[in-house]
């Protein structure tokens, strides 16, 4: 790391918190911290936030019972669960408690259960049961008839975790947060700027770190980012973004997770989530409904070297099945609707890494954070400003911050009489552009117009659902395009997938 | 005619329609118990109080037909043709035709108009008769919902949601493709991976090119004619890889779009990787043994830009699904009878909603057969007859009822608990139906199954010629004997050559044959049997292959 003087920077500038990272964990910071008088920027090397591990997951709020009592991973488990209901209304994300089950086969799964069971008990988790199998099967008729007992916990849940993503960024854009996306963080130095009696966002006169600031270089832009502080929540690159300020005190390790996904005829064959037990690669293949209607089956957990690797492979898909058919083993395999992987952030130290750098005052790490970090998430927001202000910087709330998103009207929940008063102001309400999942036009063009609305295909796709159903896009991709293309200016030729160079159409 | 919009076809209805407003069977249960449902007068008064728009209401019709593809077409032509009067054909694209308007190849037509048309050629000839007729239909409105009452649930831009009831319902909804998802292929998830009939949207309707260095999966007609349209288009069409050891689509695809351009066909083939983060970069392929399992070892790689994926269309039924109507599970749409009707009575099904076809003449041989039936349903008035089965000494027995007064009188004589409404009709109940199962070497076959009566004794004009049953075969044979069977003895046969699952089949059933096929069931019916067979519930016959030496 060079220090040196950059000479005068406009204080406009400057930001008072830069995040790197528009995970589930960025964007929930940049919400919490979206409260305060603070110049914030959230900084994104993809085109839309929630595009990697926050996308790809098992969208389950855990109970808390996982987690070694004493870890950080269980103190913000158990927090975070507990925050979630508020959290969920508040940003208009679908999520439901139906409660998890972890079966046991044999004595020696019961054992870990009764494990698991005090860990539970140590770490504050309410009204844990260890129930027979036969009031496994009375709660569940299509567990595997072998199962003997099971460790049930009903303040579990399934969550969208992109929605929780996105109703972050959106609350954080609205109460003034800046979104980059396309930003890829290559570099970060501390400079000494001069700023001459200036009136920091804050409010406050030259608060302690003015005149020593880090200045963030972004990949293939001449502009640079100017920031107080430095939040790295970068998920599995989260020890490079940390080398770059000379912190090297950690790795981490992606860990691979494939999953299938079943179609919704699916999806009630079982009511809450099925986890095997435990072992040391984690929480096994699990069954579970997703908060949409459809049945999740995985994840696999194999450590690999590459960071973009998200491809899923034929070995992994038949332990996925292997796994889910043995807990349940009427799930209809010919019901395939997709598969996809996601990259767990295994840090070296074997639990979150949440703190300032030893390396980097004013620098905070959030890295490392696997399961349970979806749930984790609210919690860590909370303890993340907390760590802010006591590396020096001023909280003051401010008094116009929206705290609630504003509710998304969708096709498929609306009641007749809604929608014909909805239709009737606004037509595109009765326009269907995915037939699967009954999305209409309105939808599509509410979504890109949001604040850190969608920019790509998929980024449509997660916010709405549409392209997400059976026929997987067959019939809306021609449509989503137009929209697109019409909405954002651009024409056809530039309408991508996920950004970059995924583009839909190669030449005309 | 133009495309009526529902403003327009508003105001055909004068104010006597709120005068009529009671009379109308509204949206719920068609139960015909004496005292009507409180919660339907609810609903009446309250819209009238509140003074709702018409929109509110549920405007009635003759017939509706959900889809303006082909099928949609032919059907609602045929049914006007027989005396329909008021009919609505439904279509959620921006014009008729169906899949038709993206199939600018020639190669329609040769059966019914005895040339050679292109798709949207063809959905012209169709639109033309349908307007000269004075057909009814709108367009951008998409059905959402339709109940076992025959209750329509459609929604558009203009006129919002729209309910409307009919007499009879003809499904004619088309198919949609199979995707990556359904195979299970492995890899990462870049663009550039489309199927087959949104590519060929994107070229032929909306003029993009999805990629330059194409690899198709999948030998299905679509992937065929995509292979032939983007070389013609300047890409560059590496290979069409097919899992099965023989070609999924029509012959002469293979040879037009295939083999005059030199494009391979790899057998035995398929896609086991997809790599590119972004883009696709390249896709691996490798051999399959017999059981369709990848052979390791015989891995490639291509590169390519874009992968088309042509392998298989399921016929779009999650609305039939959701009414109630019985789904065959081996051609993914409902089980129909001779006049295509489905399990629920007055609800008709036709074209790529009830089995796959490759010819789209097919699809208005029997769209027309649909269109027959729904207009002799609805002329004959057995919308209106309301009946049931009750039991009484004799046993179960069919009780019709057509007036108000009657369903009083006779209401009393019928078991609330034992009616099946709109699924029996006089003089062809369930148990005189006789189904057909598909047997060794057979995939498929429709319809499912035959009425006899229609063969043997017409009653209220329902008499027919002919029934056709189409059906595919399971694999690629040479020299066969496909023979139909009753109570295990060949009633008919036909030999073939050659025949390949890619090509539909059709044997007919004359009158003669159904009485031989009848006198099978009246021979082996000794007492026992029958009683058997009543238990069993159903009588059927059997369309099997076997292979024969020459
Ligand atoms: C298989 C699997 C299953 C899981 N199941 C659950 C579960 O059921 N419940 C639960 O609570 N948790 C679960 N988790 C954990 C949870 O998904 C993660 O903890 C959470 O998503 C992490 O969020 P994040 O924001 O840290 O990471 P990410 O979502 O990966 O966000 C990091 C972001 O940083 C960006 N970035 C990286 N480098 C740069 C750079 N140089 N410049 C700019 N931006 C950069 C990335 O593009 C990315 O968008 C699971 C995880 C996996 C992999
Ligand atoms: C790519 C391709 C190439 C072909 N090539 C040939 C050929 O060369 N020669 C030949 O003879 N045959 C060919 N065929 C076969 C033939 O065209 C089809 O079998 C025929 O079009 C099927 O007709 P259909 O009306 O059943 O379905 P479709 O044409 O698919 O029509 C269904 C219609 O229903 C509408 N619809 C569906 N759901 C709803 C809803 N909920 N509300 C309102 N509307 C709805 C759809 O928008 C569509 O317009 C080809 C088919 C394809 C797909």
């Amino acid at each position: 790391m060079i220090t040196n003087n950059v000479g005068i920077v406009n204080e406009m500038c400057i930001y008072d918190v830069a995040i790197i990272g528009g995970g589930v964990i960025g964007c929930n910071i940049a919400r919490y911290l979206s409260k305060y008088n603070l110049k914030i920027c959230l900084i994104e090397k993809e085109s839309d936030v929630a595009c990697r591990t926050s996308s790809a997951n098992s969208g389950i709020v855990h109970a808390g019972y996982d987690a070694v009592p004493g870890t950080l991973k269980a103190k913000f488990n158990v927090r975070g669960n507990e925050m979630m209901d508020e959290i969920s209304h508040d940003l208009d994300v679908p999520f439901k408690r139906i409660g998890s089950l972890v079966i046991a086969f044999d004595e020696k799964d019961m054992e870990i259960l009764k494990e698991l069971y005090e860990r539970g008990i140590s770490n504050g988790v309410p009204d844990m049961q260890i129930l027979d199998g036969n009031q496994v099967r009375e709660k569940e008729p299509a567990v595997n008839s072998k199962v003997i007992g099971a460790l049930y916990a009903p303040t579990a849940g399934i969550i969208c975790p992109y929605e929780l993503t996105i109703g972050a960024a959106e609350i954080a854009v609205q109460n003034g947060v800046e979104l980059m996306l396309d930003s890829e963080v290559v570099a970060i130095k501390v400079v000494h700027i001069d700023v001459k009696n200036i009136e920091n966002t804050s409010g406050s006169v030259d608060g302690i770190n003015i005149g020593k600031v880090y200045e963030i270089e972004l990949k293939g832009s001449q502009t640079k980012i100017y920031s107080r502080y430095i939040v790295n929540a970068a998920g599995v690159y989260s020890d490079k973004i940390a080398a770059m300020v000379g912190d090297t005190s950690f790795t981490v390790t992606p860990r691979k997770g494939e999953y299938l996904l079943m179609d919704k005829n699916q999806g009630k064959i079982v009511n809450s989530v099925i986890f095997q037990t435990p072992s040391q690669m984690g929480k096994g293949i699990l069954v579970s409904p997703t908060v949409d209607g459809n049945l999740l089956l995985g994840p696999t957990a194999k450590n690999i070297e590459d960071k973009e690797d998200i491809s899923t492979d034929r070995t992994g898909l038949s332990q996925v099945i292997q796994g889910a058919l043995r807990s349940v083993p009427d799930v209809d395999l010919s019901k395939v609707i997709t598969s996809f992987s996601g990259l767990r952030a295994v840090s070296s130290t074997g639990d979150f890494i949440i703190g300032e750098s030893k390396a980097a005052r004013g620098f905070i790490n959030v890295a490392g954070i696997e399961s349970p970090g979806l749930t984790a998430a609210p919690a860590i927001a909370e303890y993340v400003a907390q760590l802010l202000e006591k590396a020096g910087l001023i909280l003051v709330l401010k008094d116009n911050y929206m705290k609630v998103r504003k509710p998304f009207k969708r096709f498929r929940n609306l009641q007749e009489n809604e929608l014909r008063e909805l239709i009737k102001k606004n037509p595109l309400y009765g326009n269907i552009i995915c037939r699967c999942e009954k999305v209409s036009a309105a939808e599509i063009v509410e979504a890109i117009r949001r604040p850190a609305g969608a920019r790509t295909l998929d980024g449509v796709k997660r916010r709405t659902r549409a392209g997400m159903g059976r026929c997987q896009g067959g019939f809306c991709t021609p449509r989503i395009m137009h929209i697109l293309s019409q909405e954002l200016g651009i024409p056809m030729e530039k309408v991508t997938k996920s950004g970059g160079d995924s583009w839909m159409i190669l030449n005309r | 005619m133009e495309s009526i919009g529902f403003v327009e076809f508003w105001k055909v209805i004068d104010m006597r329609e709120a005068g009529l407003i009671k009379n109308i069977d509204l949206i719920g249960d068609a139960d015909f118990i004496e005292e009507a449902d409180p919660i339907k007068e609810d609903f009446i008064e309250e819209d009238l109080v509140k003074g709702a728009d018409f929109a509110d209401f549920i405007k009635e019709t003759d017939l509706i037909v959900i889809g303006g593809g082909p099928a949609g077409l032919a059907a609602a032509i045929e049914a006007r043709e027989r005396g329909v009067e008021d009919i609505i054909i439904i279509e959620r694209d921006q014009e008729l035709g169906g899949i038709l308007q993206q199939c600018i190849h020639t190669g329609f037509g040769l059966k019914i108009f005895k040339e050679e048309l292109t798709g949207p050629e063809y959905a012209g000839r169709f639109i033309k008769q349908l307007e000269e007729k004075n057909i009814q239909y709108m367009l951008n409105t998409m059905v959402i919902d339709i109940t076992r009452e025959k209750v329509v649930t459609a929604v558009n831009p203009s006129e919002g949601l729209l309910k409307l009831k009919a007499k009879a319902i003809i499904l004619a909804m088309g198919c949609r493709e199979r995707t990556r998802g359904a195979l299970n292929i492995p890899g990462t998830r870049p663009a550039g991976v489309y199927t087959a009939g949104t590519a060929q949207r994107l070229i032929n309707i909306e003029g993009y090119m999805p990629g330059k260095n194409v690899v198709i999966l999948g030998s299905g007609d679509i992937g065929l004619i995509m292979a032939r349209r983007l070389t013609l288009e300047g890409a560059q069409v590496k290979m069409v890889c097919e899992l099965m050891p023989y070609p999924g689509g029509l012959k002469r695809n293979i040879v037009q779009c295939l083999e005059d351009f030199n494009i391979p066909l790899k057998l035995s083939h398929t896609v086991v990787n997809i790599h590119g983060n972004k883009r696709l970069e390249g896709v691996t392929i490798a051999r399959v043994d017999e059981n369709r399992k990848p052979i390791p070892g015989t891995e490639e790689y291509v590169e390519c830009d874009t992968l088309l994926l042509s392998v298989g269309l399921i016929p779009e039924n999650e609305l039939s699904s959701e009414a109630g109507v019985e789904i065959d599970p081996l051609t993914g749409g409902p089980v129909v009878n001779d006049s295509m009707e489905t399990s629920i009575r007055g609800i008709f099904a036709c074209g790529n909603v009830v089995h796959v076809h490759d010819l789209v003449d097919n699809v208005t041989e029997e769209s027309r057969i649909a269109g027959r039936g729904a207009a002799e349903y609805i002329l004959a008035g057995l919308h209106e007859r309301k009946g049931g089965l009750a039991r009484n000494q004799e046993g179960l027995k069919y009780i019709g009822v057509t007036h108000e007064k009657e369903i009083q009188e006779k209401g009393k004589e019928i078991q609330k608990n034992e009616i099946k409404e709109n699924e029996i009709k006089e003089g062809e109940t369930q148990e005189n139906a006789v189904w057909v199962r598909p047997g060794k070497g057979i995939r498929y076959v429709v319809p499912q199954k035959i009425l006899p009566g229609h063969l043997l004794n017409p009653v209220d004009g329902y008499s027919k010629n002919e029934i056709k049953l189409l059906f595919r075969v399971n694999n690629i044979y040479s020299n066969v004997r496909i023979s139909l069977m009753a109570e295990g003895k060949t009633v008919h046969s036909v030999k073939r050559l050659k025949v390949a699952p890619g090509e539909m089949e059709s044997m007919s059933i004359t009158k003669r044959l159904m009485e031989k096929i009848m006198a099978e069931f009246e021979h082996t019916d000794t007492d026992e049997e029958r009683n058997l067979n009543k238990e069993k519930g159903k009588k059927e016959v059997i369309l099997q292959l076997e292979e024969i030496s020459i």
